[in-house]
Parts: C-alpha cells; structure tokens; sequence
C-alpha cells in the first residue's frame, strides 16, 4: 500500500545532508561550546557557522540569534521575556486570536502578572486587519505579536503593513514564524519585524531546537537563570548536534526555497480545488490564495475530523485535525472559532501539510481514498441523515 | 502505543449495526455536535427482549467504537439486562478507552437507556390507553 505522510507541520522529516551534518557532533566533537579547550572550540565554532546560517536565511545578523529548544520555548522567551523588559514603560501586549498556544498562553501568564492583553479579532479567511492591531495600540503598549502564517489555516498575515504601524507607534513586534521560516522567504531587515521564532522540524531539521531572533538593542529578560550561554539570553548548555542540523537546513531551505515553494503550491493547489469538486460539503478553510505552499485546509461537513482522521490512517494516509476531539484538551480549534465557523463545521476540520518528499501520485491516492472515507462516515452520521431528509423534504 | 486498544480499533474500522429501524420501537438520543460526539440509537423489541439494536454516530473514533460495541452488547438482552449496561462495562468490554475519553465519547449506554426509557413510556401511555 501507498504510504502518504502530509502532516509535515507536525514535523517534517529529517533530510539525509541534515543528518549526516549533524552526526560528527554526536560523535567525536561532542565538547561543550564554552570549554576554552580544543574539545570546546570545534563544537564552538560548528555553533557559529549554523547561527550565520540561521541569520542568513532570515536577512539576519549573526550577533542577533538566540538558539532555543524549539518554537514554543522562543515564543515564550519573546513573549514574557521582551514585556518583561520594558515594563517600566507600559504593561500591554497585543496578540491576535488565532495565535499558537505558546504565545496566547505566554499572554496570559503576562496576565496574571498584572499586564493587560488585546486580542485582534481575524476575518472568516483568518486574516488580521493592521488597522484592528492599529486601533488596539496604547499610550502603554510595549509588544505586538501576530504570527506570519497560522499552521492550522495556512493564511499569511500582512506582517510588513503591521510593521510599519508598530514602528510608528514604537512599540516592538515580534512574529511568530515557524510555519513561515525556512519555507516562505522572510527578511526581517525588509520586512521590518523586531523579532521573530523559529523551529528546526518545520522545514526538515531535528526536532528540539529553534532560534529567537531579537533585533539589536532590544532588551529581553531571560526565562532560564544559568551561565552566560547565548550572551546571556538563554543559559544551558547548547544542544549542538541539534543546532547544527538547523544550520544546515536552514542552508538547505535557503538554497532550494523557489523550487520547493513551486512543488508545493501545485499539490496544494490541486486539493484545494479537487477535494471540494470530489465530495460535496466541504468548505475550504484560511485563504484561497494568501497562504503557505504546502497548506491545504478543510472543515467536511456532517463528520468529525478525528474518525476521518483515522480511517485515512487506515488507508496509511497521514493527516490531522482540529476537531475539538483530536485536540487533548477536547476543545473546538481556537482558530477555526475565531475565524466565525460554527462548533459543528469546525468538528470536520482535516488539515493536509504537503512535504518535499510528496508527489502527484500521492495527491491522486488521496483525492481517491478520501470520498469513501467521507461517505462512509456519513453513512454513519445522524446529522447527515437529518440534512438528507431535510432536504427531501425541502423538494 | 497506539492511543486506541485492538477492540476499539476493530469496532471502529467495522462497526456492527449502523443504521435505523423503520418504525423503531424506541429512539435515544445523547450528546450534540457543539461538545463533540452525539449518538442515536433505534431499538425493535419482541417478547421484553431488543429483538434489534441500531444506531447512528456523529463523533471520534471512540464514539463510533462504543456506540458498535452497545449495540452488541444490548442485542438479544431483556431490557433489564440492557439497562444493566453502564459506561464503565462498555470501556470494560473494548480493553479500555483513552482517559480524556471516557466522559465525552461514552455516551452509548445513555442512549440505549433513553431509547428503552421512551419505549417503557409508550407501553405504559399504551396499557392505560387500553384500560379506557
């Protein structure tokens, strides 16, 4: 059987060049990067080179970029740790609805802390508006955070015209980037963000590793109290092997980003337009057009994503959902509610991540496995036997 | 580990008794599509006994699951017996449900139980009618 795997915003998979960057550094280079000894200046030195990796694929200077243990730990860091800094100026923070939980969630600990948090409303395609983040700005303001592209919908958020609003206004932005860096191109010099996260398993690095890029002279207050690792932003020791496999596939996605977003883009584009044509009721969800190359997102009406989610994996097709009953919490996607869509069409929500890896033949598998899972399902579904009846009736 | 046991799976990938019953002597209904899993359930009895069981789910893997492995496990039973039938024998009978499941997706047994509630409430309504 044809194996499909397109959950790639999961993780993606470890490309070959990455891992055998990384491998001497689970080997014989194994010594810490601040050991002043031979033993620490080799891991030293690979550090290095991955951090002008990083800092070129996002337009970066090398001196900017702090390593973290993934997109969650830099959100956190930027989110607590620049409010944290400049709360003598002000204690509001601005973040829109549809953020990942790691920057919601770091807001509302600023909460409890006795910041106060605005939250951007979004448009049915998930979409800010700069002048709702405009409008939520205060005389006390000291951080902006709306992400590049939301990893559930795919949309891409204007950052650029948020830019130049914060900058007005002088009020830091960051951007939470992990969907974007390393598959769309982003230059925070052009773009005019003052930091951005990212994380090495978006764009086929290892997981654990991520990187918070802070611009110059912003200050930022640290989560973990150690040694002066990462100028004193991030104690610990680093995870070098890790670190290493991100600098190379952040060379990898820099070197190969035109060709890869082009591949991507055609698949997407297909299933974006032959799901909808193969089975009836279904609504795409985030933008048609203004979203991630390899994003293809669903809500299928009168089911509920994790059964499909699972007969698809039975047909050894990987997915995921944001049906409240895939989430651990049990609770309906915060983006897909925010987006407007009701409780009951946000349950069929499924979600295809295209990979580099991924072919047309695998599109043609999954747009003919995919209506006899729907149908089924169906079969099975008191409201879709409500709506067929209804509509009979209607005749 | 799989999130699912064997039983579940199987129940899951071929669940016995979906459907209605045409005239059902009995219909439950449980659950509603806002909190995730909602689950009907038609039942035909002959002689105090569910000559017939079926249903029809809205829900996860676990929902279809259980609401296959009621059916099962009512068919054939007195309704005493059926209403004997409790969350806990269910998850008991498909080698376990993952914990943040239990509650939402184990809504079977409360609509078999409805079902035969209202089917006891209309022989009751009948008997009465009758004795006029």
């Amino acid at each position: 059987m044809r194996e499909v795997y397109l959950d790639n915003t999961a993780s993606a998979p470890l490309l070959p060049e990455v891992r055998e960057a990384m491998m001497p550094y689970l080997g014989d280079i194994f010594g810490n990067p601040s050991s002043l000894h031979n033993w620490g200046d080799g891991a030293r030195e690979a550090m290095e080179a991955a951090r002008g990796q990083v800092a070129q694929l996002i337009g970066a200077s090398t001196d900017e970029m702090i390593f973290t243990g993934s997109g969650t730990e830099s959100n956190n860091l930027a989110i607590k740790g620049l409010a944290l800094a400049q709360q003598n100026k002000g204690k509001h923070v601005v973040v829109s609805a549809i953020e990942h939980f790691s920057v919601l969630h770091s807001a509302r600990t600023l909460a409890k802390w006795g910041f106060e948090v605005s939250e951007v409303p979004v448009d049915k395609y998930g979409a800010v508006d700069p002048d709702d983040v405009r409008r939520n700005l205060r005389d006390d303001t000291v951080l902006v955070s709306i992400m590049h592209a939301n990893g559930e919908v795919g949309t891409i958020q204007p950052i650029g015209e948020i830019a130049a609003v914060t900058r007005e206004r002088k009020v830091l932005f960051h951007t939470d980037a992990v969907a974007t860096a390393g598959t769309i191109p982003i230059n925070v010099t052009e773009v005019g963000v003052d930091a951005l996260s990212l994380a090495a398993n978006q764009f086929y690095g290892p997981k654990g590793v991520g990187a918070l890029w802070v611009r110059k002279g912003a200050r930022i207050i640290p989560l973990l109290d150690g040694g002066i690792q990462e100028e004193g932003r991030r104690a610990g020791t680093e995870n070098v092997p890790a670190i290493v496999g991100l600098g190379k596939a952040a060379e990898l996605a820099k070197a190969h980003m035109t060709e890869r977003m082009k591949r991507l883009s055609g698949l997407r584009d297909r299933l974006l337009r032959e799901v909808p044509e193969r089975i009836e009721h279904v609504v795409v969800t985030g933008h048609p057009r203004n979203r991630l190359p390899g994003h293809a997102s669903f809500c299928v009406e009168f089911i509920e994503g994790e059964s499909m989610l699972m007969l698809l994996s039975s047909k050894r097709i990987a997915v995921s959902s944001g049906s409240a009953c895939t989430s651990r919490a049990l609770k309906a996607s915060h983006v897909l509610i925010a987006m407007g869509l009701s409780h009951e069409i946000a349950q069929g929500s499924i979600l295809f991540t295209i990979g580099i890896d991924n072919t047309d033949q695998d599109m043609d598998y999954v747009l003919e496995t995919m209506p006899p899972v729907v149908d089924r399902l169906r079969q099975m579904s008191p409201l879709y036997a409500r709506f067929t009846k209804a509509s009979k009736g209607g005749n | 580990m799989p999130v699912y046991s064997e039983k579940v799976m199987d129940h899951f990938t071929n669940p016995r008794n979906v459907g209605e019953i045409e005239n059902p002597d009995g219909v439950g209904e449980e659950g509603n599509p806002i909190c995730g899993d909602m689950m009907t359930f038609y039942i035909k009895v002959k002689d105090n006994r569910l000559e017939d069981v079926k249903f029809k789910t809205f829900g996860c893997g676990a929902a279809i699951a259980v609401s296959s492995m009621v059916s099962e496990m009512a068919k054939g039973k007195t309704l005493e017996e059926a209403m004997k039938i409790t969350p806990k024998s269910v998850a008991d009978e498909l080698e376990g449900l993952p914990k943040n499941k239990f509650h939402c997706s184990n809504l079977g047994a409360q609509a078999l139980h409805k079902a035969i509630q209202e089917y006891l409430k209309k022989q009751k309504k009948g008997g009465e009618d009758n004795g006029k």
